[in-house]
């Protein structure tokens, strides 16, 4: 066979079903690879794909985002091996896999490809399981959707002649800071429950690894997620943390960023326009993260009048 | 200014007045704290706002006497949480139980402080401040299961600050939930309405609960802000939406959990098939209920155009019979504007209304020469960008704008930063819950208003607030959640 360099990827934001550059031009070298450095307009920009695609994903079936979550869960298990190899934490993203991408390398920092083989076992094990889990997490929340409504609404025994039902609905368009680390299952712990629930979400991916975390967003993309409902930025949390936070038009924090500096800032900027914040922690159970972005509705009609 | 009043029909109607003995007033109240009766440092008068004489003397804490109260509560808290389940409910129950005994003594006195109907003190807010109590005090022995199964313990101390248009039934709201999770709490009643949380706490004393466990402290916005700052573990707030907002900042970045009840601008949309007659009532209770003075008030109606010109005649031969005056009578429809303070915000919305080009119609009534009264107010030729179609007005008056379609009348209502109530009137039962479906709105009234329960949650969406009151999803902010 006649030897061929591979084709590098370009790593891109995932704003509205698209994959777009920064609108800044600028990136960040990760481990080698440029990474879209996020800004302020990219913030609004997802932002308002999340806004436009509340309406749809918000009014879906609950079994249909539970079968669209699922997808999403079976897409991400198909690629989970190739993700597992892909340890963007280190900067060996998608070149650990050896003889197919023998010329991925110098398309990438190859330096410490060595640790992979002997000691490396651990740790590919360790990755596998991490892909494991998210796909797991997936397949959880996916059987969420349907339950919400058993479970944290129901009739209300009023005292009068009323038929009076409370019912969980989507808070709206949700801020998710996503943790360092581990940055795919970091994520995907976050934007589940978010989803589920009917919610749209910006999510900034791991500021650290974010290669593994953006390659979500083309497995969200093949996996009839609509466009818009889950918007991956990279870049900078001192950038876009104000422009995030702060913007008008989102409705809940979830930061799952575990830095408790930036936790009085989050919640002065979430206080402009009453925004609900949540600081779930990795083992902050799922009704608990569901009810985070839910609010509930109580309905009221007359009967027997 | 486009004024337009008519003279209301003069219905023959003999006073009927409520005794005021009936109220059980002292000429001066001190703070409670600790299980006794702590004198305050300083000391005002509480006025009635139907006559502006002053009613008693309450406490106006401090800061010192704020923490004294949260020390006492704290002091309080490991026996209380640690109490059997339901021993701790029991107690609760010793609550709502005298509530109702003594149901006359504390409408009148609701009725003194705060200027609302005898009629509503007597009928809403008393029986359903009994409810309130009585529901949750059940719930003290079963919060595992209105959890999901979680493991839980109580907050701790929690900090309640209440508002003066439902003094006695936000003090239930928030104190039944607190008492039934194990929680410990100090009270601030609202400024101008002290006496029936003052009342409350005797009640406390007489059901023998254990000393601290109920703090009441009667203050100002600053002993509000000091029990914000104080050493308590969660803040409840109801109130409006901007000291919501500065409470939210100045718990910025701690640990202590927050929920806020806020303001609202609530859509009351009227389609062209709804019951007209039974709309128009619906709309009288939506706005004109205890003088507007409602955070899910429906202040802005939405009339489908081809109905519009009946539903505004009628709602306004409707509003021409409406009573104010003497909150004691129990003819009374409307009743005394709860302040000064308030009565000069409604005033300068209402002039801005005028100003903006809206049409005024206030209705021509007597109404007393002392005391703070304004006459039910509707406005036409309203424009969605008008500040009486954006602003909270919190006063009898509502804003009348029209819609054509069902979408149309989805987009409007959801114009609003505030998402907390709405009403929907329509004898289409699929438009009925589809339209409620789509609304941005904690609670939802169909073919019917202002509604409501101890089982049923109650609290907005977007900038009315979060967390919830009523039903078991009102137990949830007073319980810290246990991995």
């Amino acid at each position: 066979m006649r030897p061929r360099r591979a084709v590098a990827k370009t790593y891109k934001l995932y704003v509205g079903g698209a994959f777009v550059r920064s609108e800044s031009g600028r990136s960040d070298a990760v481990g080698g690879v440029n990474v879209p450095r996020g800004s302020r307009k990219d913030v609004r920009d997802a932002v308002k794909a999340a806004r436009g695609a509340f309406a749809g994903w918000s009014a879906r079936t609950a079994y249909n985002r539970g079968q669209v979550l699922y997808r999403f869960a079976e897409a991400l298990e198909s690629r989970a091996g190739e993700l597992a190899r892909a340890d963007g934490a280190r900067g060996e993203h998608a070149d650990a896999g050896g003889g197919e991408h023998a010329d991925a390398g110098g398309a990438r920092a190859g330096g410490a490809r060595g640790e992979h083989t002997g000691a490396g076992g651990a740790r590919a094990d360790a990755a596998a399981d991490e892909l494991g889990a998210a796909v797991d997490l997936l397949v959880h929340y996916a059987g969420w959707t349907d339950k919400l409504g058993a479970v944290l609404g129901g009739v209300n025994p009023v005292a009068g002649p009323h038929l009076s039902f409370s019912l969980p609905e989507p808070t709206g368009v949700v801020a998710v800071l996503a943790p360092d680390a581990p940055d795919v299952l970091g994520l995907v712990r976050e934007v589940a429950p978010c989803l589920a629930a009917g919610n749209t979400v910006v999510a900034l991916v791991s500021r650290t690894s974010p290669l593994r975390p953006l390659d979500l967003g083309e497995i969200a993309g093949v996996s009839d997620i609509p466009g818009g409902a889950l918007n991956l930025l990279s870049g900078r949390l001192d950038e876009l943390l104000a422009p995030l936070c702060g913007h008008r038009d989102v409705n809940a924090i979830v930061d799952a960023s575990g830095d408790p500096s930036i936790a009085a800032t989050i919640d002065e900027l979430a206080a402009e326009t009453v925004k609900r914040v949540s600081r779930p922690r990795p083992d902050t159970d799922p009704l608990t993260r569901l009810e985070a972005v839910l609010e509930l509705k109580t309905a009221w009609h007359p009967v027997d009048t | 200014m486009a004024t337009v009043t008519r003279a209301a029909l003069q219905w023959d109607y003999a006073p009927a007045p409520e005794a005021r003995d009936a109220a059980s007033l002292r000429s001066s109240y001190d703070l409670f704290i600790g299980g006794e009766w702590v004198a305050p440092a300083r000391r005002v008068a509480t006025i009635n706002p139907a006559t502006e004489e002053p009613l008693a003397e309450v406490g106006s804490a401090s800061a010192s006497e704020v923490a004294a109260a949260v020390a006492a509560a704290r002091a309080a808290a490991p026996g209380w949480a640690a109490l059997a389940p339901l021993e701790r409910g029991k107690y609760v129950f010793r609550i709502a139980r005298p509530l109702l005994d003594q149901s006359r003594d504390l409408a009148v006195v609701e009725s003194l402080d705060g200027g609302k109907p005898i009629r509503e003190s007597r009928d809403v807010d008393v029986p359903l401040a009994a409810a309130h109590f009585f529901s949750y005090a059940g719930w003290a022995d079963k919060l595992s299961y209105a959890l999901g199964g979680r493991s839980f313990a109580p907050r701790g101390v929690v900090g309640q600050i209440i508002p003066w248009n439902f003094p006695l039934l936000m003090a239930a709201w928030k104190l039944a939930p607190a008492l039934a999770c194990g929680n410990t709490a100090v009270l601030k009643p609202a400024e101008t309405t002290p006496l029936t949380a003052l009342l409350l706490a005797s009640i406390c004393e007489e059901a023998e609960l254990p000393p601290g466990v109920v703090n009441v402290v009667t203050g100002d916005g600053a002993a509000g802000a000091a029990l914000v700052r104080a050493e308590v573990d969660k803040v409840a707030f109801t109130g409006s939406t901007a000291v919501g907002k500065e409470i939210a900042c100045a718990l910025a970045g701690t640990d202590v959990a927050l929920t806020l009840e806020l303001g609202g601008k609530s859509a009351n949309i009227v389609f062209e098939d709804a019951a007209i007659d039974q709309a128009v009532e619906g709309i009288v209770d939506g706005i004109f209920f205890n003088q507007g003075h409602v955070c899910c008030a429906g202040s802005r109606l939405l009339v489908q155009e081809s109905v519009a010109e009946e539903v505004v005649r009628k709602l306004w031969a409707r509003m021409e019979r409406l009573r104010v005056g003497d909150p004691l009578d129990k003819n009374t429809d409307v009743g005394a504007i709860n302040s000064a303070a308030q009565l000069e915000r409604i005033t300068s919305l209402v002039a801005a209304g005028s100003r903006e080009g809206a049409e005024r119609r206030s209705i021509s009534c007597a109404l007393p020469d002392a005391g703070y009264w304004f006459p039910p107010t509707l406005f036409l030729d309203v424009a969605p960008a008008h500040r009486i179609a954006v602003e909270e007005i919190f006063g009898p008056v509502v804003s009348v704008m029209t819609f054509r379609t069902p979408r149309e009348a989805i987009e409007r209502a959801n114009n609003s930063a505030y998402g907390l109530a709405a009403g929907v009137w329509t004898n289409n039962g699929a438009q009925a819950f589809s339209v409620a479906r789509e609304l941005r709105a904690g609670v939802v009234w169909q073919n019917t208003y202002n509604r409501f329960d101890p089982t049923a949650a109650f609290g907005g969406y977007k900038e009315s607030g979060f967390g919830r009151e009523g039903g078991p999803a009102g137990l949830l902010p007073y319980v810290r959640l246990t991995v």
